[in-house]
């Protein structure tokens, strides 16, 4: 079984100015939507307390929040979470008080006018600092990631393959936090290393379209740059589609199994993983050519391989 | 001839793959709900003890798995986590306050398999359910109490060789002391004064005419915050005990932070109230004069209150403190001229006047050291937190031998351990840097074992879908493909038991059930290329080598590029998301090793160095 079965490569190359378009008009749709609605930035960077609780007969969200406001937290976010029966409840960091204290007042204040035993199930408090600090770690990792990236693929191919590669990854990052940021989607801890691994993934993909198109480059002597590209992205795009398949297949499995806490983390890999596929096919290359990649640039150092050879060296 | 292997890679693989499988067995066998039993204050846990709890486990009809003393504590093994948790309620209640009783789960890894050290995976807190605390010392507090110190032992010191100042004064803002004094030569004279009692000040003028700023040494800074860091790292290893949690973890991170992780404590009000106890010491003359006898009976003197020790001896002290633990600056414990053990203990300038004065006229009476601690109790507030408690404990009592000043030693303490506790008392008792609670992550414990179900589920699910797509999609190298992906697994869970530091998280399960579908990668690409060899006309022989070898180069690029942002993942990351990146990192690795090598030599055991006309893929 084959999902494409080609005679001729497909025309990637006739797509190259319209997806450059189109991903130019999301990056910039993107980046107009972070700045103007934000991100919906979760505890782990703003700082303040979540409290889980669990009400084995199904929770009224009225009755918790005039609790609440009884309590003195009339800013308190009373959501459910996962089923009717799990309540969230957010609170934003205060001033001079001890922050830490506030999980036991809410629990205790709960459990005292409810009629029924409630149940905690999670408590998270992190203190503005640590939010602030998270924050940074986070904007630096995916900086180191992306500059690891950038000098690894410099050195085993060629710069304008290495921009490419990093811009098109930036393009994934990018449009997954816009989306984060359009849908108001919480962005935690997890959907930070969900991010991360997106860039591990998506380069992924997008090596494999290259280590072709190195290939080709030597193999085909007479085509042009365009034909050679084509000719690449063409033979590894079964490999492309069936890879993204079986990770698209586990990531449904963990999105719809996986319970509320992974919620977020799937999605933004599911999402991302999506959007790196079709960046790997259509966007990475593309920069390349923009770029000026050239036969030549791709041509092996010396010793010059001998004609007709299309081995690689190894590692 | 093409792909043959030697015998010995056969024997490689199949080694390494039975390795993986021995250490990753331990997480098949379920964990015992069990009881640990450690001695507190004055408490001691004996063959008599154990005996005795089993023998009541008996009485209350509470059948034991097994009850065993080692290491001085006992561990009983229950059937179910009823029989736990009345066993608790028996065991307290036989064993009273001088015994700490913790719950616990133990895993039932059979003798053999702990032969080799092989034990289950740990579980990270968000899976077992626990407390997770991160608490920051306030090191400014810390170098403010040394500049307050300062000052008052330059004013001391000043007078003693006589320079006479206008003002020795604070400035905590800058971490600095100011010293304003009348002309040149007495800024001379001050500075040589001050520099010869501690060499690491930093001098400088100062903005004033006549005026002297003294600040502390980069390095003596450090010296201090390590100390006030060391300092609560003890309180708070000490404290974490009393509650009775089994495996509880505290860690330094970075330069300020204290991790602490309770597993298994369900109510983190409770656990905060503990760690954030203050601790507070006094010294006190021992009323020799009255009558002990009288005492005990009820019948105080005036002006002396009854102490005790941990091991419940009575001690008569005066009421009026000669010193509060405020002044102590440190304490350590080490030996005597004599080799016997003994502790070290420094005052600030101001304690070391109260103590002189105080012990001028009371050579060869007894003083003692009252350690104050306040603790949650079993009463509660209206709001439902516990009151605090006040207990008072005499550490120590020792003859004043001559009359002490700002520093002093305490000894003919028994022995080292003992003296070694003596100091950490001490210190416990003057913690010069508060600590505050900066993030707190709690699971209850249903929660736990819900994300672990949904994980397993999960990775199945995640597993058998793709089992079934590889199968349909390249037939039998499917099925090879498979395989690979099984031995994946078990590798990822033998590594993930062998290597001591790494915990299993929720995202770390997230991590697998991602690693399943990505692991399959590098067979598709390899096989992909296998047809490819094939459409151009090459024999099946020479399309398999060529498939391997051409895959390998790209199989490597792209996953030391993942690999790469797994280590960042790794350093940034705190407790769940580092779960993530490990399991990331072994799967990447597994998933080389199996699809890569594991495969190869399974398409060379069928198809190699034979003559076949085609591949069924």
């Amino acid at each position: 079984m084959r999902i494409f079965s080609f005679t001729e490569p497909l025309n990637f190359m006739r797509f190259k100015m319209p997806a450059l378009i189109l991903s130019g008009l999301l990056v910039i749709a993107s980046i107009a939507t972070i700045t103007v609605k934000g991100m919906n930035w979760g505890l782990d960077f703003t700082g303040g307390t979540v409290i889980e609780v669990g009400y084995s007969g199904g929770a009224d969200l009225s009755q918790v929040r005039q609790v609440l406001a009884d309590s003195g937290y009339p800013d308190a976010v009373v959501q459910y979470f996962g089923s009717s029966e799990d309540v969230a409840i957010r609170i934003s960091p205060r001033e001079g008080v001890e922050q830490s204290t506030i999980s036991n007042e809410v629990l205790s204040a709960l459990t005292v006018t409810s009629s029924e035993p409630i149940e905690m199930r999670r408590v998270e408090f992190v203190g503005p600092s640590v939010g602030d600090e998270l924050k940074e770690q986070g904007g630096l990792a995916m900086l180191a990631a992306l500059i690891g990236i950038l000098l690894y693929v410099t050195m085993r191919f060629e710069w304008r393959l290495s921009v490419g590669a990093v811009l098109s990854l930036g393009h994934d990052v990018i449009i997954t936090l816009g989306l984060f940021s359009l849908l108001q989607l919480e962005f935690d801890l997890t959907v930070l290393a969900a991010v991360l691994a997106l860039i591990g993934y998506s380069i992924n993909d997008t090596i494999v379209v290259f280590d072709r198109i190195r290939e080709t480059f030597r193999k085909l002597r007479d085509a042009t740059v365009h034909e050679t590209i084509n000719e690449a992205v063409t033979s590894t795009l079964n490999r492309t589609v069936v890879t993204s398949l079986t990770t698209i297949i586990v990531l449904v499995v963990l999105f719809t199994m996986g319970g509320a806490l992974i919620h977020n983390f799937a999605f933004a890999l599911l999402f991302g993983i999506g959007i790196g596929t079709y960046s790997s096919i259509f966007v990475a290359s593309s920069l390349a050519v923009q770029l000026g990649i050239s036969r030549e640039d791709m041509l092996p150092p010396p010793p010059p391989e001998k004609e007709g050879e299309g081995t690689e060296p190894l590692l | 001839m093409l792909n043959k292997n030697p015998l010995w890679r056969y024997l490689v693989v199949l080694g390494v793959l039975l390795a993986a499988f021995l250490y990753a067995l331990p997480n098949v066998y379920p964990e015992d709900p069990a009881l640990n039993i450690n001695a507190s204050r004055g408490g001691v846990v004996s063959e008599t003890t154990r005996a005795e709890l089993e023998q009541a486990f008996t009485d209350a009809n509470i059948t034991a798995k097994a009850v065993t003393l080692t290491e001085g504590q006992i561990l009983a093994r229950f059937n179910s986590a009823e029989d736990q948790l009345r066993a608790r309620e028996v065991a307290e209640r036989q064993l009273g306050s001088t015994y700490i009783t913790a719950l616990n789960m133990v895993p039932t890894t059979p003798g053999w398999l702990r032969a080799i050290g092989a034990s289950p995976m740990k579980l990270g807190l968000d899976l077992r359910g626990g407390v997770h605390f991160l608490m920051a010392v306030d090191m400014k507090a810390a170098i403010d109490k040394n500049i307050n110190d300062l000052v008052q032992a330059f004013r001391a010191d000043l007078r003693e060789e006589r320079v006479r100042y206008r003002a020795v004064q604070a400035d905590l803002e800058r971490g600095q002391v100011q010293i304003l004094l009348r002309s040149a030569e007495d800024v001379a004279a001050a500075r040589a004064a001050l520099a010869k009692n501690d060499q690491e000040l930093v001098f400088s003028d100062g903005d004033n005419e006549h005026s002297l700023v003294v600040s502390l040494s980069e390095n003596r800074v450090k010296e201090i915050r390590e100390y006030a860091l060391e300092q609560n790292i003890t309180i708070i290893r000490n404290r974490v005990n009393e509650i009775g949690v089994a495996e509880p973890l505290v860690q330094r991170q970075g330069a300020d932070r204290i991790i602490v992780q309770l597993p298994g404590v369900q109510d983190p009000a409770q656990a905060k109230e503990i760690l954030g106890a203050t601790a507070t010491l006094e010294f006190r003359l021992v009323d020799n004069d009255s009558d002990l006898g009288a005492a005990l009976d009820g019948r105080l003197p005036a002006g002396a209150s009854l102490y005790r020790d941990r091991n419940g001896q009575p001690y008569l002290l005066e009421n009026r403190t000669m010193l509060t633990g405020d002044h102590i600056t440190g304490a350590t414990s080490g030996y005597d001229e004599y080799s016997r053990p003994q502790v070290s203990i420094s005052l600030d300038a101001q304690g070391g006047n109260l103590l002189s004065n105080a012990t001028r006229s009371t050579i060869g009476r007894q003083m003692a050291t009252v350690f104050i601690e306040y603790k949650p109790g079993e009463e509660r507030n209206e709001d439902g937190t516990p009151v605090l408690v006040k207990y008072e404990e005499v550490i120590n009592a020792a003859t004043i031998q001559a009359r002490l000043g700002r520093s002093f030693r305490i000894t003919g303490i028994d022995n080292p351990a003992e003296a070694q506790n003596l100091a950490l008392l001490l210190r416990a008792g003057a913690l010069i840097a508060p600590t505050q609670i900066i993030e707190e992550r709690t699971i209850g414990p249903s929660l736990g074992k819900e994300n672990i179900d949904l994980g397993m589920t999960a990775i199945m699910w995640g597993m058998v879908v793709v089992l079934i797509f590889m199968v349909l999609y390249y037939k039998a190298f499917g099925l090879i493909a498979n395989v690979a992906l099984l031995a994946n697994l078990i590798l990822i869970t033998g590594f993930m038991s062998m290597i001591p530091g790494a915990t299993l998280t929720l995202p770390g399960m997230a991590g697998i059930v991602l690693t399943v579908g990505m692991a399959v990668d590098a067979n598709v690409l390899i096989f992909e290329r296998i047809r490819e060899e094939l459409a151009e006309g090459r024999s099946v022989q020479q399309a398999i080598h060529h498939g391997y070898d051409r895959a390998f180069a790209t199989i490597a690029d792209s996953n030391i590029t993942t690999l790469l942002v797994a280590l960042i993942l790794f350093g940034i990351g705190t407790g769940p998301v580092k779960g993530f990146a490990i399991t990331l990192a072994i799967g990447i690795l597994t998933s080389i090793f199996t699809s890569v090598v594991g495969t190869r030599l399974l398409v060379n055991l069928i198809w190699g160095g034979r003559r076949v006309q085609s591949l069924p893929m």
